[in-house]
């Protein structure tokens, strides 16, 4: 078997981007990853659904499925009833996930679909060119909030947690090797696994995340998840994350005992969710792995499970199924 | 039942009086087990040997109040020792369970017809909760009792004292008024009491484990029978021979059974997995109920969040090769509206069963309408041309199941298969098909490239229009899909505006491909006549009755049905040249009739009734001649 490389995943298509857009850095990431996680070209599915982040699967020497706004979950859900063994990529943005698709994404997570979702999140809808989103902050003056947006924003990595996914992670579009190192970990995930990118769209909602993104700043604003290890952060890994009567907070680690520093825990889901909903400034923007469970039945193998046990239960009659229980002859 | 086949009688002793058909209505409150009274009267009609047809006819609310009109359900039985098509337009016998089952229901009864009512229940409570006035009881009313043969019948009453025993309340008790009435009406017609009793001990015995109730059950059964009997309640019997069907095996089939019967086949037909994504929605869920228990034959059923999801998720099984198939009523099908679009865009099978009821938006839940053609054709964004198929009754549901899934398969596009609430829930006897000789649905899968090292996605067959249904997993073919416009051939994104003239056309073009395997019309009735009366979908037996019926007054009509609304069968323009008079007849404001104008400038008359119910042959009648007197 030869070796595949970031080009067998490339497509004859040009990639249609505006220039600079973050899209362009978690595609390289992806084409990268792929080859390192080792499954076959033809056993990848890419689906989306609309949106700028939508257009991925196009990019993507795979099979792949650009569909309609907001629905990719179910088809991805459809594909792996199908077919269990198909490695299946969802790529899409926060409008189309969460906003007119925020219903499938939770029933996927719930259900425990094997399916691994990129979610690109810009806090902007790109490609209807600049509306807020349901992951813009309050006060956002775009095109259709000349007054700022009254709407509370979504928090991506919460929802998925309290949708009872199984696998939820978060990382940058321009930190190409921890992106391979989680979508490698997702990739190795039996159910759900949800990653959210922090994503900029350069052209409607430039610098977004550069809080996070910036060298300056990134230390400060940030804090990467290690599982087993105390949660720091800061210039100087000055700051810490410790746990008061009313939930997290930050503190200066001069200022607590060592032992008060909350400690990473992936199988901890209480505290994930606590993590999931830690918002920037009062928090660092957390990344890494969140929360992870393995043991969570998949939920393609619990209906293959059903149809293989219906098999052996029963011969597949159809002359016995279409008589019926109870016949009458007309002689 | 027609008097001129009564015998006179003068002693119950005598012979059971023959009858041609009868129509029975057990009506009652929705929780008073009329649907399983009527289904098992069906069963043992059945058993008889006669023609049957019936009319499930029950109310949205699970259980409204007690006593109340809206809660009333009924169920109609329509036998006879001829071939019929319909549950009869006039009820022979109605069991009126409750004043407000009486008062719904009483406008229904022929003249002379006879009322069973259980006079327990017409109390000054009952009464009023069913809104007559006080001191009113129309089981007094001599007007009533004049047009009707009304016969009070102390049902509670007899039921509480000859099934009270120690181990069973009230409740349980009282829930067997159902069974008592079932009893009466068996021996009104002489209908054998066995298969209502193996019924009941496989119910309640085998399945729950309480073998009480089953001989609870059993004792009301025989009860009502005896009290039949010892009370000479009516002073007659009657009995309706077996029907001449045409020699078989039969079984009694309902619309939505047929359907999950016909889907599965065609997976086996077809050697193919099959996805049913479906939401529940009244009156199509009891095809995923169904479809739930045919894992045995491969079927996958997913219960999704919502319509949405559940065609989408059809679609993606399609995608990744098994058949994908979502069910629903006609609220559901305009939620699926967009994800249909994009299956006709990405050219991949899927069969979308619309089990159609009374409309708009919720509309009349449980009530059959035939008015979602309109939407089958052209419910989407753009021109998306889908196949359209109507099944024409209960058993005809299984054939267009089979070859719902052979086209969409064949032309790789959506095929969207009507149904309705009268076909859905009625049942008639079928005669069973030989498997053996439904021909295999042949799939196939490309597993190597298709012009020269290259995989054209969008290269099509000739024939079929069709394009290659290659799927995930298998090497060298990868390629992608999507809503956004194909260039012809390699189906990668293109926004040119001749290309997409062209596969406008192309899309359209493969849907008329189908008209090659659609069979040319079949006309009946009088085909040398001036008048065609042509119907679609599930009026097909009240049309037949009617067209029968004329005939039988001397008025001679040409009859054809459709089965395939898009593509018409190739021959369709041309027959209705061959008519001066076109009558279409719809459960509908003229849908099929404004698609006859458009296509073949047909100036088609309609008969169009809305009523929440099927065509009543006297009023089909009534709405040709009409037509016929008019242009005569």
């Amino acid at each position: 078997m030869t070796t595949l490389t970031p080009k067998d995943f490339t497509t004859d298509q040009d990639v249609r981007w505006c220039p600079g857009c973050g899209d362009y850095a978690v595609l390289a990431a992806v084409r990268k990853a792929l080859p390192a996680i080792g499954g076959a070209r033809e056993h990848q599915v890419f689906v989306s659904g609309i949106g700028c982040a939508a257009r991925f699967p196009y990019y993507m020497e795979t099979y792949g499925m650009h569909s309609i706004h907001g629905r990719a979950p179910a088809f991805a859900t459809g594909i792996k009833l199908s077919n269990p063994a198909l490695d299946v990529w969802l790529v899409s943005g926060d409008g189309d996930l969460l906003s007119i698709g925020g219903n499938h994404t939770m029933h996927a997570m719930r259900r425990n679909v094997g399916i691994r979702v990129l979610l690109l999140n810009n806090r902007i809808y790109g490609l209807t060119k600049g509306q807020y989103s349901p992951t813009s902050e309050v006060g956002k003056i775009t095109k259709s909030t000349p007054m700022g947006s009254i709407d509370e924003p979504v928090m991506p990595l919460a929802i998925a947690i309290a949708a009872e996914c199984s696998f939820v992670a978060r990382c940058l579009d321009i930190d190409a090797k921890p992106l391979v190192g989680i979508m490698e970990r997702a990739a190795g995930h039996p159910g759900t696994a949800f990653v959210e990118v922090l994503q900029d769209c350069n052209i409607f909602n430039h610098k977004a995340w550069f809080h996070a993104s910036q060298k300056d700043s990134r230390k400060a604003c940030t804090i990467e998840l290690k599982h087993g290890e105390p949660m720091l952060y800061g210039d100087e890994q000055e700051r810490c994350i410790v746990r008061s009567s009313s939930g997290l907070e930050t503190a200066a680690v001069a200022d607590v005992d060592a032992g008060a520093i909350v400690v990473h825990d992936e199988s901890n889901r209480t505290q994930a969710f606590e993590i999931a909903s830690m918002r920037f400034p009062e928090f660092p923007e957390p990344l890494g792995v969140l929360y992870v469970d393995q043991s969570r039945p998949v939920y393609e193998q619990a209906c293959a499970g059903q149809v293989a046990a219906a098999k052996s239960d029963r011969p597949a009659d159809l002359d016995s199924l279409v008589r019926g229980p109870d016949t009458w002859q007309v002689t | 039942m027609p008097t001129d086949t009564i015998v006179p009688t003068d002693s119950i002793e005598q012979a059971p009086i023959a009858v041609e058909a009868v129509a029975v209505r057990f009506a009652g409150d929705s929780g008073d087990g009329m649907q399983l009274a009527g289904g098992q009267f069906t069963v043992t009609t059945a058993f008889v040997g006669n023609d049957f047809a019936t009319f499930p006819d029950y109310p949205a609310e699970i259980r409204a109040p007690r006593g109340t009109t809206f809660g009333v359900s009924g169920f109609q039985v329509h036998f006879s020792s001829q071939e019929i098509h319909t549950p009869g337009d006039e009820v022979d016998v109605l069991v009126a369970m409750n004043p407000a089952a009486f008062k719904t229901n009483i406008e229904d009864v022929r003249p002379g017809g006879i009322v069973l009512a259980d006079e327990d229940e017409f109390s000054k409570v009952g009464l009023k909760k069913a809104g007559y006035a006080p001191d009113v009881n129309p089981l007094d009313d001599e007007d009533l009792q004049r047009r009707y043969r009304i016969v009070p019948v102390p049902l509670s009453r007899m039921v509480r004292e000859s099934l009270a025993d120690d181990d069973h309340g009230a409740k349980e008790v009282m829930r067997c008024r159902n069974i008592f009435a079932l009893g009466v009406v068996s021996w009104l017609y002489d209908r054998p009491l066995e298969p209502v009793i193996d019924h009941l001990n496989e119910k309640f015995g085998a399945k729950k484990g309480r073998q009480d109730l089953a001989d609870l059950n059993i004792r009301a059964l025989k009860a009502g029978w005896n009290f039949g009997e010892t009370a000479e309640l009516v002073g007659e019997r009657y009995t309706v021979a077996p029907a001449k069907l045409e020699p078989g095996t039969y079984r009694s089939i309902s619309g939505n059974e047929a359907l999950v019967l016909g889907l599965t086949a065609a997976a086996v037909k077809a050697s193919k997995a099959m996805v049913y994504a479906s939401y529940p929605i009244t009156p199509a869920s009891d095809v995923l109920h169904g479809m739930a228990g045919m894992k045995r034959f491969g079927v996958t059923t997913f219960q999704a969040e919502d319509e949405i999801a559940a065609v989408c998720a059809a679609i993606g099984a399609s995608f990744g090769g098994s058949i994908g198939v979502t069910g629903t009523s006609g609220p559901g099908l305009a939620l699926k509206g967009e994800a249909m679009g994009l299956a006709v865009m990405l050219e991949l099978p899927l069969v979308v069963v619309d089990v159609q009821r009374g409309g708009p938006a919720t509309g009349m839940p449980t009530k059959p309408e035939q008015a979602d053609l309109l939407q089958a054709m052209f419910g989407r964004s753009g021109e998306a041309p889908v196949i359209v198929l109507a099944a024409s009754s209960p058993s005809d549901c299984f054939q267009t199941a089979i070859e719902a899934v052979h086209l969409a398969t064949r032309h790789m596009c959506p095929v969207i298969l009507l149904s309705d609430a009268a076909v859905a829930n009625g049942a008639e006897p079928w005669k069973l098909p030989d498997l053996d000789a439904i021909e295999p649905i042949t799939i196939e899968h490309p597993t190597e490239p298709n012009d020269g090292d290259a995989f054209r996605p969008y290269l099509r067959d000739e024939a079929t229009g069709a394009r290659p249904w290659a799927i995930p997993g298998t090497p060298g073919l990868e390629h992608r899909v999507g809503g956004l416009e194909k260039e012809a051939v390699t189906g990668n994104v293109c926004y040119d505006g001749e290309n997409h003239e062209a596969m406008v056309h192309v899309r359209q073009a493969k849907i008329e491909a189908a008209q090659a395997v659609i069979p040319p019309m079949e006309i009946g009735g009088a085909v040398e006549a001036d008048t065609l009366v042509l119907g679609w979908g599930g009026t097909r037996g009240a049309i037949l009755e009617a067209v029968d019926r004329l005939a039988q007054e001397g008025i001679e009509v040409a009859h054809a049905h459709l089965r395939h609304l898009n593509p018409f069968p190739g021959d369709l323009g041309e027959v209705l040249g061959r008519y001066r008079r076109v009558i279409v007849p719809e459960i509908n404001s003229g849908q099929l009739r404004f698609l006859l104008r458009g296509k073949y400038m047909c100036d088609a008359k309609g008969v169009n009734v809305l009523r929440g119910r099927s065509f009543q042959v006297q009023e089909l009648i009534d709405g040709i001649k009409g037509h016929l007197e008019v242009t005569a």
